[in-house]
Formats: structure tokens, sequence, C-alpha cells
């Protein structure tokens, strides 16, 4: 009996070069053995676009002496591993780890303080390139992004997934990064996909074999499931994405309350969510990791007037004040501690950051050693809205004065021409 | 405890009394209205630990004595009597009941025990005056718009009372604000208040004392401490904790050389801000003022809704200005200028106006400006 055989629409990874029907193994075009084939290919057009190890990429393409070493970016010795290239992943370091036991597993890594400034622009470059092929781009991070290429085939005379190739290689040849895409139906399972083969991955996951992908897979890769209800749902026997499917909406929903409709959706691979391209921020924060432990008021006082003064810098350049202040503390046992208050106006000044800070800092200060201090806004606000005549508070507009006469000194004589004494 | 008391004197004064227990509280004895019978009287009060208001009112005691019962039940059962009828109230100590008669209808309501019932300690207080109760009620009608209801600056819950002024003409003083806007009004000062202290009086005994302050009232006797303060009329008296914290000095936010002066019909006014304003966005009620010669223009655009204008005339001779405000709160400021005419002295469209009540120098309004 002769099996209707149909034959899977596929691209070469390295070329984009679409590959006539049952060709070779290798691409037509290149003779890359690298081809990306499935039966859906041409009909998926959402994708999850993730720069790989991208901080370290960075700094290999500009130092190509790193190229070979192991490389972490991280902070000071007390810090964490932001990210870690390939060849330290090898070695069982990853991101988010102290560094102590990032070096005690490699120790032959090179270490470099982050470059933020620099890889937030070469993150831009990379935004600016996804944003060519589409104005559907969702940013979720300096170094990752949703793009929704629905109905773009005749724009880019090609499927979305050759166009999503193409754009793949040209982040690596004009950049010089390299990226790992995932591209799906809908956005999770877009996410999920990019994460799959990585680095320089590109991983579709069709209608057809959703479930029986998502079947495997611990539940802890559906978004929104942390540590703690990956727990809870381990000591409730289900361990898989696919066990999930057993429940109904309403019992997961009473079980884990607002979040059960979420796996009860996701572990069918259904999600609604749409890629909607401006995602402005919703806080603006910073935070520091002393090199030694701090328990003394005063002088987290002293550090939190220098990240107030940080976050106001933040908040001027960006045309931003915010209403909700929240202090953020970590224990020298590693426990989060989180204080937050909302003013009556929003605002961007350092003074009045540092007089809510101070409040909040009040309570949790008892002597216990702190290894981390942040402080940062929310319900953010343009900045014409900041900082307004207050009938009540008679000392605002004088404090608003000194802050702006400050700041003009600081834009002509720099940073350290002036400041309050409590900085000292 | 037994005695006998009219429908209507006992629903009016459990009408005063209960508005000060909280729908929801934790404390339960705190839901209840105490009742205090004897020698022909009969005393409620009710509290919230933070205020207490005490009346008395005459009924036919046949037995004396006291207990604490539901002072919502209480008050929606007398509401629901018929008019006229003769309420008798009767403790049964036993059963811990206090029973309720009127007609045919008969009520039994679980009682708390007396000794549970907090007493507000008054301590001493040394201050004591007497005010006309029209201008308590000036005092307050004019200044509680102003109050803030923003928790963190508790500061700002309240009225601050306090004599204010030079040897000539010293005054008492009534000031709110929220920091958009700010009320100050002014009384000649009572004899006997020049010592007193700066004192913040809550909203909630504010309007308690609004509702409290009938035209029968004549005069109110105050004392007051520095933590509490008793304004004692008719058969009523109303304690209450003061707030505890300092009143910003707002002085310092009263503009004084605002030269731009603006002088409106307030009827006229209103109506005008309160159309336009129906375009304003729900969230800033922002209205435009654009000033000429002459002539006063009332604008508002919300990308929603559209576009408002009108046009008034009025006395403005000074150089044009615009300058944006919430239009509730100007309406808020209009409603308390009871002579009419309204002045506005405006400065530029960034800084604090004031409105001032051309036929009452008393009183005096600052209002914020918004963008617009």
């Amino acid at each position: 009996m002769a099996g209707q055989l149909t034959l899977s629409p596929a691209f070469c990874r390295d070329c984009a070069a679409s590959q006539p029907p049952a060709s070779a193994k290798r691409c037509t075009v290149c003779g890359s053995p690298r081809l990306i084939s499935h039966p859906e290919l041409t009909s998926l057009s959402i994708a999850h676009i993730d720069c790989d190890a991208f901080y370290a990429s960075i700094e290999k393409r500009d130092d190509p002496s790193l190229r070979d070493r192991p490389l972490i970016i991280g902070g000071g010795h007390r810090g964490v591993v932001s990210t870690a290239c390939y060849i330290a992943r090898i070695n069982g370091v990853h991101s988010a780890m102290p560094m102590f036991k990032a070096l005690k597993a490699c120790p032959s890594a090179v270490v470099l303080p982050p470059d933020m400034e620099k890889y937030v622009a070469v993150g831009r470059q990379v935004r600016a390139l996804m944003q060519a092929i589409t104005p559907l781009v969702e940013p979720i991070s300096i170094d990752e992004a949703f793009l929704d290429l629905t109905g773009t085939e005749r724009l880019h005379d090609g499927a979305p997934a050759q166009t999503l190739l193409r754009l793949a290689l040209r982040i690596e040849s004009e950049i010089g990064v390299t990226v790992s895409v995932g591209l799906s139906h809908n956005k999770f399972l877009a996410k999920l996909a990019s994460d799959e083969n990585k680095p320089r991955g590109f991983t579709p996951i069709g209608r057809a074999e959703t479930a029986a992908h998502l079947d495997v897979l611990p539940t802890h890769k559906i978004w929104g499931v942390g540590k703690a209800l990956h727990r809870r749902l381990l000591a409730d026997g289900i361990v898989t994405i696919g066990q999930l499917r057993h429940y109904s909406e309403a019992n997961l929903t009473k079980r884990y309350g607002s979040i059960g409709r979420r796996l009860y959706h996701f572990s069918r691979g259904q999600d609604d969510r749409r890629v909607t391209p401006t995602h402005a921020a919703k806080n603006v924060s910073t935070e520091t990791t002393f090199n030694d432990d701090v328990s003394d008021l005063a002088e987290l006082e002293r550090r939190l007037w220098r990240l107030c003064e940080r976050l106001s810098k933040r908040l001027k350049q960006k045309d931003l004040a915010g209403r909700t202040v929240t202090l953020k503390l970590k224990t020298s046992t590693f426990r989060g501690i989180t204080r937050s208050h909302s003013l009556p106006h929003p605002t961007q000044l350092a003074e009045t950051l540092y007089r809510e800070g101070r409040q909040l800092l009040r309570e949790p200060v008892d002597g216990t050693p702190f290894r981390l201090l942040g402080i940062g806004v929310s319900q953010l606000h343009p900045a014409d809205d900041a900082d307004p005549l207050d009938l009540a508070d008679p000392g605002a507009a004088h404090r608003k004065k000194v802050e702006a006469a400050i700041d003009a000194v600081r834009a002509r004589l720099g940073n350290d021409a002036i400041g309050k004494g409590r900085s000292l | 405890m037994k005695l006998t008391i009219e429908r209507a004197t006992l629903l009016k004064a459990l009408a005063h009394v209960q508005s000060v227990v909280e729908r929801r509280n934790t404390i339960p004895i705190l839901a209840n209205v105490l009742l205090e019978a004897g020698d022909g009287t009969l005393g409620l009060t009710a509290t919230d630990m933070d205020l207490a208001i005490v009346e008395r009112v005459s009924a036919q005691t046949d037995s004396g004595g006291a207990t604490t019962a539901p002072a919502h039940t209480l008050y929606d059962i007398a509401r629901k009597l018929p008019d006229g009828a003769e309420v008798q109230l009767e403790t049964d100590a036993a059963a811990g009941k206090l029973t309720i008669k009127a007609g045919r209808s008969r009520f039994a309501l679980s009682c708390l025990p007396t000794e549970d019932f907090p007493v507000m300690g008054s301590g001493d207080m040394p201050i004591h005056f007497t005010f006309a109760a029209d201008e308590l009620r000036g005092l307050i009608d004019r200044t509680r718009f102003a109050i803030s209801t923003e928790e963190t600056r508790y500061y700002l819950n309240g009225i601050y009372l306090h004599a204010a002024g030079e040897d000539g003409a010293k005054c008492l003083r009534a000031v709110a604000t929220d920091g958009h806007r700010l009320a100050r009004v002014e009384v000649p000062l009572p004899d006997g208040a020049a010592e007193m202290p700066g004192v913040i009086v809550p909203r909630k005994t504010i309007n308690e004392l609004h509702k409290l302050l009938e035209d029968s009232v004549d005069s109110v006797e105050v004392e007051l401490s520095e933590t509490r303060i008793r304004f004692a009329f008719d058969n009523v008296q109303v304690t209450s904790k003061l707030i505890d914290g300092t009143f910003p000095d707002y002085e310092v936010v009263i503009p004084s050389g605002n030269d731009k002066i603006l002088e409106v019909d307030c009827a006229s006014f209103g109506e005008a801000v309160d159309r336009v304003s129906t375009i304003s966005s729900e969230k800033s009620r922002a209205i435009k003022l654009t000033l000429g010669n002459g002539n006063l223009t009332l604008s508002a655009t919300s990308p929603e809704n559209g576009t408002a204008t009108e046009e008034l005339e009025v006395g403005y001779t000074e150089s044009s200005l615009e300058i944006g405000f919430n239009s509730r709160y100007l309406l808020d400021i209009v409603q308390q200028i009871e002579g009419g005419e309204a002045q506005f002295l405006m400065s530029d469209a960034a800084s604090p106006t004031i409105v001032r009540d051309v036929a009452d120098d008393r009183a005096l309004y600052v209002l914020m400006p918004m963008r617009v």
C-alpha cells in the first residue's frame, strides 16, 4: 500500500535557504548539515528570541583572546554570576550562582565585571534588527523578546520561519552575538522552544505535537510556577505538565488559586496572551551587594543615600517618577525582605526617596547582618507629575530647589563636584 | 432597669450615638450602646475608643439600672416601630437580655455587661470656653471639605484648631488641607481660649459634630487638653481624642504677592464649571481657565470625551493668564462662599491661588493649580 508521504518544509539554519522537497541531508545551497524541518514549519508565527550567554558573548566578541576560555560576568568577590559563557557552563557554573562557588567549580575562569552600558547598547541594536522585520516585538529583558510574524509572508517573501532564520543570521553577522529561536503558535510554547536547543538553536513546536511535547516536561517549565508552587505540585504527586491535564480547571483553581487557570490552559498548550509591543517599565530600582555584611543602621543609611541618588539620577534621565517606594534587603543568610510605601505624589527626588527609604529601613534593621540593600520605585508617572507643590509640605519646594541646584552643578562639574554631607 | 420612652425621642438619640459605632467591630462590646436609666432620664453612650458620644433624654423610669445592647439593632428596631409608639425597655438580668416592647411587638436582645463597656478617660481638661453654635458650625462647615483622607499623613486627617492673630484681632482659627487645597477660617477668639494649645480634631469627630449641631443649638461648651477635646451642648456630650501629630506650618504656603485678581459670581461660575467639567477625564477632573480682558473662558478636553468651553463675563483687568484646576476642588470652594462673590488672587499657572469670599474676610482658601 503506497502511503501518502507528505514532505515537511525545511530551511537551512546556516543560510536560511529554503530546501527542495525530499532533499538530501545537507543544504542544497551552502552544504550545511543543520536543516530545520517540521510539518508545520511554514504555519507557525509566534517566536521567542533569546541571545545566547549575552553578556559573555559580547565580551568574547570584543576580546577574541577570551574566545576559548571560560568566562564569567559578575561583580565583586561577594557578587553573583550574571552570565557564564558556555565553556564555564560545562564546568557547572550557572547564572545567579554565588561567585565563590562558581570559582570553585571553574577555577580557570576569567571573571569580568559587567559593563551594563555596553550590554544595553548592544541589546538595543539587537532589538532594532527585530523591529525591522515586525513592529510586534515585545521585549522581556535586555536580550530576549517575543515576536509576532503573523501575516508577514508576502512582505518578507517567505514563511515566518525563514524570516526568523534570516534575522538570526543577520544578528550574528552584524552584531556578532548568536541567538536561539523558539517558534510556535503561542508565547508560552515559543519561550519553551527557544530554551531547548541553546546555543544557536532553532526549535519549532507545532500544534500536532504540542501535547506530546508538554507531557514529559516538569511543571516548573510553566511560566509562573516558582519554587514554592513546584514543591506543592510535587507534594501533590504532580511531576509533569501532562499530569496536570487530569484535573479540571475548577479543581486546579480551588487547589492552587488563580494560577490554577494558567496551569489548566498552559498544560494544554493554550495561551491567548498577545505579543504586545510596548511594555513600558513598571519599576525602576537599584541595589548593591556589600563587600562585607552590614548591620549598623547609620551605615545602612549612608549606603541608602547613595542608592537613592543613583535611583533619582536614573528616574531623571528617563523622565519618570514613581509613587511607591520599595526597600529591599537581603540578610547574610540570603533571606529577602521587602518593605514598600506609597507617597501622596510621584517623586524623582533623591531626598524624598531617602526619607521614605529611611522610614522603611527602621523596622527590619535590628542588628541582623545584611548583604544586600536596594531601593526602587513603581507606579511610574511621567516626570511632569513629579513632586508638585504640596500645601501640606511647606519644605518640599525648598528640597526640590536644592536638588535641582546640586544636579546643575553636577551636570557642569561632574558627579563628585558637590554632594550632601550624609554621603561622606 | 425598666423604663418607658417615646419612640421619637429614642430614635433621635439612637440616631445620634449609633453613627459612632463602627459597622465592623473586632471588640464585641464596641458594637453596643450603653443604656443608663435613672431619675427620669435615659443616658445613651456609644464609643469607638477614640470618640464617645453621650446623650441624655427624658424617659419615664420605673427602676434605674444599666445595660449594653447592640447599637445598630436597637436603632433599626426603633426606626421600624410605628410613629407615636411608647417603647418599654426592660432588662432581664438573669437571662442577660434587654426586652423591648411597643404595641404588640416584642424583642429580646442579648446584652453584654456594663463593666466591659470602655469609659473614655477624660483626664484633666484645663481649657474651657464657650462658642456660639453658629460660629463652630461655620468653622466646621467651611473647612471640613479640605480634610485629607490620606492615611500616611495622619496629621492631616482632621481640622487644626488654634488661637492665632495679634493682640487687637485675636481669633480662633480652623485649618484643613490635603495638600491640594487648604481652607482657613477664623472666628473671634472666645474668652478662655487664648491659652489653648493647637489641636487637631479628627475627621470622624468633625463629621459627627456636623450632624449633631442642629439649628436649635445656641451655644457649645468646649473643654480641652493636649490630648482630648469635649464639646457639650443641649443634652449631648462629645468627647474625642485628638490627633497626636504636628500640623504643617501652613502659613508658609499661603502666598502673599498674588496680584492677578479675578472676581466671579459664585452661582454662575459654579454652574459653568460644573457644565464644562462634564468633559474632564474622570481621573484628573482638570478644567482650564483662560483669562483675558474682562473675559473668562472655561474649557476642558479629554481624549475620550471631546471638548467643552464656556465663556463668562468677569471682573478681570490684569494681563492674560491660563491656569488649570481640579474642577471638583473649585466647586468645593465655591460652595463654601456664602456671599455670592468670590475673589481669586493668582500669580501664575504653577503657583498657589488664593480664593476669598468678598463678603467675608474670615475665610480664606488656597488652591494648587494643575497642569492642563
